[in-house]
């Protein structure tokens, strides 16, 4: 064997220390790819979903002619109500000409033509302001009207004169128009409230859908799943933890739930529309079955949870309960149930936010679909109405042919990521307040 | 009729619990007053006599309640069945065809009752020629699939009828034994009487039932599938089901309804997610245990962990809107990796849904899945087996690869078991991200479907619980319900082994 120095690496040792630097590169990387992913898709639900919190609006002064709204002249609100939306629609046609002939905008179309850039509901809108207060009617009022979803897909560069060749909603024409009265300031982009408040609308008009009804569904089912599953999931743990004799039951049970854990989500919808709906009758669509649906999901979460936070209350609090003569009920009870509350509140809450993204076993109860009812009025009309849920109406957008529902599917992605990481930020915060190492 | 109210569940839930809520008071004073007003004498604390009242006020009229309310939809069946003409009753199917016809128009009824549409003597005018019922009953918000016939409405007016009759006696009944149980706890109120053992006994009954209620979930989840499969099975040949290869559903008949195909597309997807998952989940597992700055680790962990957090629809949407396009953009036509010379100007990929994009968006969803199940396994492996080879000069890739992970392995392969149940299992990302053809092909760029997928697509929109093509999603279920929960048991048990093994 050759002397060799210790300071000068022989091939072999050069070659290992390689292979270690190679082997801590992979390592890296994987954990590169893992974050550069996270930040590709975060990043993709933001800059594609922004849009959907701004809408395009256009500033429009219609004169309610006295003439056609009120041909009898006399205020009376049943006359008024007699003239439906198609009535209102020469109004529009009528502040495009005006529009045209006071040199704010020049162009040849047609005024219904040019009513064509604005949203389906700008009629309804007008008549609702009318029946309000009919005292308007014979003035000219400055509505701000919803732009069509192609004139706000052309203000945030989604249509572009390119892409509209085989469009029948829009002409280059149009555009022009659009350009022009975008540069004297009556069409812009506004914050859109009624994306977060609103209902959802139909095929032909992506520009007035919005969340809050869905949101309302989903808050009625959290609040199913609250109401049930946090005192079983509890029951449930403290009698494993706390009083299951050792046998083969109790075994049966605890492998029971950790499999339920596991069980693919669709298979509760099964469960859900085979014994809630089909045996049960109860209503379709329900926010009430959803909650059950989700309970029996979310069961599984709350008691693993649960017991990890009984289990970390010293067994000497037991001791001093049950020497000062309380029942071993009572000891549970009493002392280690509060001391557990912390923990069993931040499992309900992750729990919680799990079963708020879930959307598979909704697609089985009938949860999706055109559902755009307004809100509830009262708490049992909130569960057995048919609604929609937040995950399910941003499915039901992403199926929806026309691009601009895929903005509203990613900006109903970022409302809901809010939740989400509001319910984890609370739980994260409760387990760093009231925490307790013993 | 003024007894209408106890025949609504919610209602008399209401009454039920306010009788309890009396029954406490009364047992309570009573206790006390029969120990003369000193706490002391009573056996339990006073509160605990309070307490026996409520339990046997609500417990058993709670209780009887729901069997009831979980029984009478079947009894009414078997009275409205004899009804029908032997047309409608020929087979299983079109019997609960017509039932839930019946059941429509019943529940429809009750409605334009109480939205004043319809009158009982409207009703009865109807009898002989229901003809316009349907439309009336469109009007309140229930549609029908075709028109009344009288048998039909004939059977309705009994279920309703029975309904109502059953409501109002269950009401009775449930009230009745929510008194007897108030009169019989508040009359044994007595200072000697054993309270708390009463209370804690019932309490254990409730914690005992709670925790059986898992049972009762997988037991519900294997019944409601296998009774549906076993209709499946008596309307379709289940070699078909089974051996058959081809998936072509068609509600005119004829179908062609094999699992193979949607397997196959199920297992591609899964593999393909796993291929994903498995080395970037693995080797980040390892860095952050065995390399990784506490630093670097309690940045790194909880930031991949966010992933696991995002709900599967956003991985659906994203799979859908920006992974499949940018796939065709560099696979597709005119793409930078398309095989488009050499295969006659074929595009590797058409369309933004193929099995590819699915697995790697799944892939993505389960790298924290797999990284933080097997940093558990691989901080489970003792300190001392990494110091015996570094004592004998390793360095620390080389323990890792012939110490750690070999000790780890069984726990890993557990792990990449659950991952692979978890892939088989999802479904919001292939719905939206792998298209709905299904074919058996070994191409990853061509769009096929998955069991989950069908099961959506079988089960959306009007579902017709005679037709075998609604009820193969049953079967779909129970094989994938079957699928996973093997994977989970051998998974969990492998697992549960290996951490004894350390222990």
């Amino acid at each position: 064997m050759t002397q060799t120095s210790l300071l000068k690496q022989d091939a072999r040792t050069a070659r290992r220390n390689r292979a270690e630097a190679r082997f801590k590169a992979y390592g890296l990387i994987a954990i590169g790819i893992g974050v550069l992913m996270l930040v590709i898709l975060l990043g993709t639900i933001f800059s594609r979903g922004a849009g959907a919190f701004q809408q395009t609006y256009l500033t429009l002064d219609v004169t309610l002619d006295a003439a056609k709204l009120d041909k009898k002249g006399k205020r009376d609100i049943e006359d008024i109500k007699k003239v439906s939306t198609f009535g209102y629609a020469p109004l529009l046609n009528d502040a495009f000409a005006q529009l045209v002939d006071s040199g704010a905008a020049s162009s040849d179309l047609k005024p219904k033509e040019m009513s064509g850039l604005l949203s389906k509901g700008a009629e309804a809108r007008m008549r609702d302001a009318v029946l309000d207060d009919p005292d308007l009617i014979g003035q000219t009022v400055s509505f701000d009207f919803l732009a069509s979803g192609r004139v706000d897909g052309y203000l945030k560069d989604r249509v572009t004169r390119d892409s509209i060749a085989n469009d029948k909603n829009i002409s280059v024409e149009q555009l022009d128009l659009v350009d022009q009265l975008r540069a004297a300031g009556l069409l812009k982009k506004k914050f859109n409230l009624a994306f977060i408040t609103g209902a959802d609308s139909s095929d032909a008009r992506p520009e007035a859908a919005g969340m809050g009804v869905s949101m309302v569904g989903s808050l009625f089912m959290m609040l199913v799943v609250l109401a049930l599953a946090l005192p079983i999931g509890v029951a449930a743990s403290i009698y494993l933890e706390e009083f299951a004799p050792e046998n083969w039951i109790t075994d049966i049970i605890e492998v029971n739930i950790s499999n339920l854990a596991a069980v693919p989500s669709i298979v509760f919808g099964i469960l859900g529309l085979a014994v809630f709906i089909n045996y049960m009758h109860l209503p379709n669509s329900a926010p009430l079955v959803g909650g059950l649906v989700l309970t029996l999901m979310t069961l599984p979460t709350i008691i693993i949870s649960t017991r990890a936070s009984l289990k970390a209350v010293p067994p000497s609090i037991r001791d001093a309960a049950l020497g000062v003569g309380a029942s071993k009920m009572q000891s549970v009870f009493h002392h280690v149930l509060p001391l557990a509350a912390p923990g069993i509140l931040t499992g309900t809450i992750i729990g919680l936010a799990q079963a708020l993204g879930e959307t598979a076993p909704l697609l089985l109860i009938g949860m999706v679909g055109f559902i755009a009812s307004n809100g509830p009025e009262s708490i049992s009309e909130g569960l057995l109405n048919p609604n929609s849920a937040m995950p399910a109406q941003i499915y039901e957008w992403a199926k929806r042919a026309d691009p601009a529902f895929y903005e509203r599917a990613w900006g109903g992605i970022i409302i809901l990521l809010v939740f989400l990481i509001g319910m984890n930020a609370i739980a994260v915060l409760l387990r760093r307040r009231f925490e307790r190492r013993w | 009729m003024t007894f209408n109210f106890l025949g609504n569940p919610l209602t008399l839930t209401l009454l039920v619990l306010s009788v309890a809520g009396v029954g406490y008071f009364l047992a309570r004073r009573r206790a006390m007053a029969r120990a003369g007003g000193d706490a002391r004498v009573l056996h339990s604390l006073p509160n605990y006599y309070g307490m026996t009242a409520a339990m046997f006020a609500a417990v058993p009229a709670l209780g009887v309640m729901v069997i009831w309310l979980l029984a009478q939809p079947m009894l009414i069946q078997n009275a409205v069945v004899p009804l029908l003409p032997a047309a409608a009753t020929e087979t299983a199917g079109t019997t609960s065809l017509v039932l839930s016809d019946v059941n429509r128009v019943a529940g429809g009824l009750t409605l334009a009752i109480e939205q004043g549409v319809l009158d009982a003597p409207a009703i009865a005018a109807l009898r002989d020629d229901p003809s316009t019922l349907r439309a009336t009953l469109a009007g309140v918000g229930v549609a029908l699939g075709s028109e009344v016939e009288p048998y039909v409405l004939a059977a309705a007016e009994t279920t309703r009828g029975l309904e109502a009759r059953w409501g109002l006696v269950r009401g009775l009944v449930v009230v009745a034994l929510g008194l007897a149980g108030l009169a019989l706890a508040v009359r044994a109120a007595d200072p000697a009487f054993r309270a708390r053992n009463v209370v804690e006994r019932g309490m254990m009954a409730l914690l005992i039932a709670a925790a059986s209620l898992a049972i009762l979930t997988t037991l519900g989840i294997v019944l409601s599938m296998l009774f549906e499969t076993i209709n499946f099975f008596s309307l379709h040949p289940w070699q078909d089901f089974f051996l058959g290869g081809n998936w072509a559903p068609n509600f005119r008949g004829n179908s062609e309804l094999s699992i193979l195909p949607l397997l196959w597309g199920t297992l591609y997807i899964s593999i393909i997610a796993l291929m994903v998952a498995v080395p970037v989940g693995l080797f980040a597992a390892i860095y952050l245990s065995e390399y990784a700055s506490p630093q670097l680790r309690s940045a790194a962990k909880p930031l991949l962990e966010i992933l696991a957090g995002i709900p599967t629809i956003v991985y659906g949407l994203f799979a859908l809107i920006t992974v499949g396009p940018f796939l065709v953009s560099v696979f597709g036509a005119g793409g930078l990796l398309s095989a488009e010379g050499l295969r006659d100007g074929d595009a590797l990929m058409s369309g933004a849904t193929a099995v590819i994009t699915a697995g790697l968006v799944m892939g993505i969803m389960l790298i924290p899945f797999v990284s933080s199940l097997s940093d558990d396994i691989i901080n489970a492996v003792p300190q001392s087996l990494r110091d015996g080879s570094y004592g004998l000069g390793a360095t620390p890739s080389e323990t890792i690869r012939n110490v750690v992970l070999p000790a780890a392995l069984p726990g890993i392969v557990g792990a990449i078991l659950l991952a692979a149940s978890r892939a088989i299992g999802e479904t919001m990302i292939v719905v939206l991200g792998a298209g709905a053809i299904a074919r058996i092909s070994g191409n990853p760029f061509e769009a096929m479907t998955t069991i989950t997928t069908r099961i959506v697509s079988q089960l959306t929109g009007d579902t017709d619980f005679a037709s075998q093509e609604t009820l193969v999603a049953f079967a779909l279920g129970l094989t994938l319900f079957v699928l996973t929960l093997g994977l989970n048991v051998v998974a969990l048990y492998i697992v549960r082994k290996y951490r004894e093994q350390y222990e």
